[in-house]
């Protein structure tokens, strides 16, 4: 008898109760997600995989890939002292921010360690958006103690948004017709007519390359979703899910919450948050504004010098280090730190990682204890690290204005 | 001034006035700023109708010898219309019990022999606890010798009062006052009187635990006469004497200079905009002003820490005590009290003060009225015309936030107030000639003071000591340096007292 196998449709199981929300896009990636595999973001569907998360990955190298960022949290600030009272949360210059331009940044508590990060658009004088992937409005009221006139509303559901993001991403976005895009630099917005509105684009992602994220509308979600594939199919679009998009953020050199750091809202136990200083944002710190929150332990630990570093490394062999206690011998005496993301990444070839590192060991020597599997079989390895200073994928074209081929 | 100054004081309250006094006689050229016409803040004395003066604040129970003496203030014309008012429970039907000389007069015998153990303890933890009223405190964990030492010497001296008073202390510190009473004392109306101090200024009442105790002992910090004095020409006469000890030493104080906001360059304090606009710029700005308009209005929140702000936004600031002046063209007569000398306290029982505070609690006030009553110019003359008097009173609860508004609340406050007294003084009705209902929105108002707090902020355990106003501003310095805190809302607290304004200038004549 010929065996044939009766495969059910995506969307035919896609009503099946999740317990978690929508998203405005949900129509349209639920058909997509074969398996129906999804995690929780924010009390939202996020795809964890569509089809294969390594050709995700590939689609978002090599073509172009669409995330769904619609559950990231955003928030709006309006009013004369938005801009004031941001740029006392925050640790870069937001006075200083150009109009529709964005700018990654960090906060912090009084003692400097990290409450959270994300990214501030600046829409006007007084107007701004903020995103950051947890929910984070209980602070930001905190941070509005004292200025007057600034209004805080969580803006999350009123706005979807598409992460779009591979070489390939520019020339699809002209294709569909926004013209101009091209000339969009790193960190600047762009808005266009579409659908019943607008549609604003930001030079900007997760990925470390060139890539845009889109925001529109809730209710031009899948029409937009609609072009985009409709076009997008000769210039290799594919969906993205968490573990496509965790491989490149990791590469890019991006630091994801609860998995390089813990907001210092959330940790019980000393030492368990941390500063924008061992976390390798020091960049981000505008030590030249006279004050923001955290200024002054910041300093003084800056100018110590005595602080952990979470450390890029690049680790001999092809086993992940993933979980691996590092080490400032081969022998394993000297316990040093520990691995916080770790992965082979296939663009650049290389057994990557981030490790946490204690102030007095990161300059020397760094073992990764790895085990790893065999056939069941649990074996060891002590792999040599050798420091990393730049993102580990940060190509030319991510930087370009305008980028190549567009 | 012909130099530019050191150091502005911002604000001319007593604690200003004592801080740039402290400044001056080490050398520095300060300039004290104040908004009112008048230098004193609550201690003033002001002329609340034609010929009838009165200030906010009527006693001087925490005032020290060692600060009149150091700023030379009777040399200033400081001087005492009365070295020892007696607190009398006052009853209607004229059975008081008064407290004088430290002991009971008029009440039984056990209450009298209970007094005296009352007393003896009380005593014994006022002296454990009297020498940190005019230290810094300390910041636990921060390894500097003197807090250190400060930390040492509190532990040591409660280690020495012994086994059982250091227990007895460890015990009763956040003991409601109902209780601490109800222990040692028979008569309800004797208990009212002593609990009054353990509560009166802040929004606690008899069975609110948190500070009595540490309250009372507060109350107990000063040593001018033993008793309870009065100064000559009202408070105002000891604030003028104050201001005049500053000036002599070399401070300016500029009246009716209102301050808008200190001028911060680089995250630094380095001077003051007036509200006319004119800009003065000195090394340092010391705030007399209460924690919140220090903090929110001169310096503004973009220059401190967000957690910081924080903790100063949820100071307890609503005041629950009015103020009553009464023009008297007569003596009144109260029932069983001839003359009506004497610090009154007007309440019959704990319970009697629970019922108003639990009406105040919820944006009301009760129909009866406790109060604390004085007739100052039984004593000084000089404060109302000849054959005539002023009636000075604290009346609880009076609450900030009143539900719909002061405004509207107003007469029927001053009601109730006059109603309550009538109870005592039943011709009082016919004696006054014009009166002064200051609430606590017209002390805000008037003196500058958020929520017209007496304290400045609770005085309550929370903000007590290392605490006070919050941990990371409560050794004078604050967050912004150049910027410091010399008022009530600074260790140790509110009072005639001077104590905040001496501390604060120590700590920045220690700093160079």
């Amino acid at each position: 008898m010929p065996l044939k196998a009766e495969l059910q449709s995506a969307d035919a199981i896609a009503h099946v109760h999740m317990g978690i929300l929508p998203t405005p896009f949900h129509s349209r990636t639920s058909r997509l997600n074969l398996n129906q595999q999804w995690s929780e973001w924010n009390g939202f569907a996020s795809a964890v995989y569509f089809a294969d998360s390594h050709l995700e990955y590939f689609a978002t190298r090599n073509t172009c890939g669409v995330f769904d960022v619609s559950p990231m949290r955003k928030y709006r600030f309006k009013g004369a002292d938005a801009a004031a009272m941001l740029d006392r949360m925050v640790t870069r210059d937001v006075i200083a921010q150009a109009v529709d331009t964005v700018a990654y940044n960090v906060w912090c508590t009084d003692g400097g360690q990290v409450v959270d990060d994300g990214t501030i658009f600046r829409l006007g004088d007084d107007e701004f958006m903020l995103c950051c992937a947890d929910p984070c409005y209980d602070w930001f009221c905190l941070s509005a103690v004292g200025f007057d006139e600034v209004q805080i509303s969580e803006i999350s559901e009123d706005v979807a948004a598409l992460s779009l993001q591979g070489p390939t991403s520019c020339a699809l976005l002209k294709a569909l017709g926004f013209a101009g895009i091209e000339q969009c630099k790193p960190f600047q917005i762009m808005r266009f007519a579409f659908g019943t509105g607008q549609l604003m684009i930001s030079r900007t992602g997760y990925t470390g390359d060139l890539g845009y994220e889109l925001w529109i509308n809730p209710q031009d979600a899948e029409p937009l979703w609609d072009e985009l594939f409709d076009k997008g199919r000769l210039y290799g679009i594919q969906p993205m899910g968490d573990e496509s998009l965790e491989m490149a953020r990791v590469e890019a050199g991006f630091l994801a919450p609860d998995v390089d750091f813990h907001g210092a809202l959330h940790t019980v136990e000393r030492g368990h948050d941390h500063t924008p200083l061992e976390l390798g944002l020091g960049w981000i710190l505008n030590f030249r504004k006279p004050h923001f929150s955290g200024r002054a332990a910041l300093l003084a630990q800056k100018e110590s010098g005595n602080y952990r570093r979470l450390l890029k490394l690049d680790i001999e062999g092809n086993k992940p280090a993933e979980n691996s206690i590092l080490y400032a011998d081969k022998k394993c005496g000297t316990e040093i730190g520990y691995v916080t993301s770790a992965m082979w990444s296939p663009v650049v070839k290389a057994n990557i990682a981030y490790g946490l590192v204690e102030a007095k060991y990161f300059e020397g020597p760094i073992w990764a204890e790895i085990y790893h599997q065999k056939e069941l079989r649990w074996l060891r390895k002590v792999a040599r690290c050798t420091r990393v200073a730049k993102p580990f994928w940060s190509p030319e074209r991510a930087k370009a204005t305008p980028p190549p081929d567009c | 001034m012909s130099k530019a100054p050191d150091i502005i004081i911002i604000g001319g309250g007593h604690n200003g006035l004592v801080c740039a006094a402290y400044l001056a006689k080490a050398g520095r050229q300060v300039l004290v700023l104040e908004a009112a016409s008048q230098a004193g803040g609550l201690g003033a004395t002001r002329e609340f109708a034609p010929g009838f003066r009165a200030s906010v604040a009527h006693t001087l129970p925490q005032l020290r010898r060692q600060l009149v003496d150091e700023l030379e203030l009777e040399r200033h014309g400081f001087s005492l219309a009365q070295e020892a008012l007696a607190t009398v429970a006052l009853s209607a039907d004229g059975r008081h019990i008064s407290v004088a000389g430290g002991e009971l007069h008029g009440a039984s015998a056990a209450d009298s022999k209970a007094y005296l153990e009352y007393a003896r303890l009380m005593q014994t933890f006022a002296k454990a606890i009297d020498p940190f009223w005019r230290k810094r405190p300390p910041v636990p964990g921060n390894g500097n010798f003197r807090d250190i030492a400060t930390l040492g010497q509190f532990g040591w001296k409660l280690r020495t009062l012994g086994r059982t008073d250091m227990r007895e202390m460890m015990r009763m510190i956040a003991l409601p006052a109902r209780d601490l009473m109800d222990e040692y004392f028979e008569s309800p109306l004797l208990k009212a009187a002593l609990s009054w101090d353990a509560n009166v200024g802040s929004k606690l009442a008899p069975r609110s635990p948190n500070n009595a105790l540490i309250a009372l002992l507060y109350r107990m910090s000063g040593d001018l006469t033993g008793g309870l004095p009065m100064a000559a020409g009202g408070t105002g006469g000891l604030m003028n004497a104050m201001a005049a000890a500053a000036q002599g030493y070399g401070a300016e104080v500029r009246l009716g200079s209102p301050v808008a906001r200190v001028i911060v360059e680089q995250g630094q304090a380095v001077g003051v905009e007036l509200s006319d606009g004119e800009m003065i710029r000195a090394q340092k700005i010391v705030s007399n002003a209460d924690p919140k308009t220090s903090f929110f209005k001169l310096l503004g929140a973009r220059h401190l820490d967000i957690q910081f702000t924080h903790r100063i936004k949820r100071l307890r600031t609503d005041g629950y005590v009015a103020k009553l002046h009464l023009a008297l063209n007569r003596l009144p007569a109260f029932t069983g009290l001839a003359p009506p000398r004497g610090r009154l306290i007007l309440a019959p029982t704990m319970q009697f003060i629970e019922n108003a505070y639990d009406a105040a609690k919820y944006g009301g006030y009760a129909r009866e009225l406790p109060m604390e009553v004085l007739l100052p110019s039984l004593d000084d003359s000089s404060l109302a015309p000849a054959g005539q008097h002023v009636l000075s009173a604290q009346v609880q609860y009076a609450p900030y936030g009143v539900k719909g508004g002061w405004d509207t609340h107003r007469d029927t406050f001053l009601e109730n107030t006059l109603a309550s007294l009538a109870r005592y003084a039943p011709d009082i009705r016919d004696c006054v000639v014009a009166s002064e209902l200051l609430t606590p929105v017209d002390l805000e108002q008037q003196f500058g003071v958020t929520g017209g707090h007496w304290h400045h902020g609770e005085f309550a355990l929370d903000n007590w000591w290392m605490n006070r106003p919050t941990y990371g501003a409560s050794q004078y310095r604050t967050p912004v340096p150049g910027f410091y805190l010399c008022g009530a809302g600074a260790h140790p607290g509110g009072g005639i007292m001077g104590a905040a304004g001496s501390n604060a200038a120590r700590a920045i004549l220690e700093e160079k």
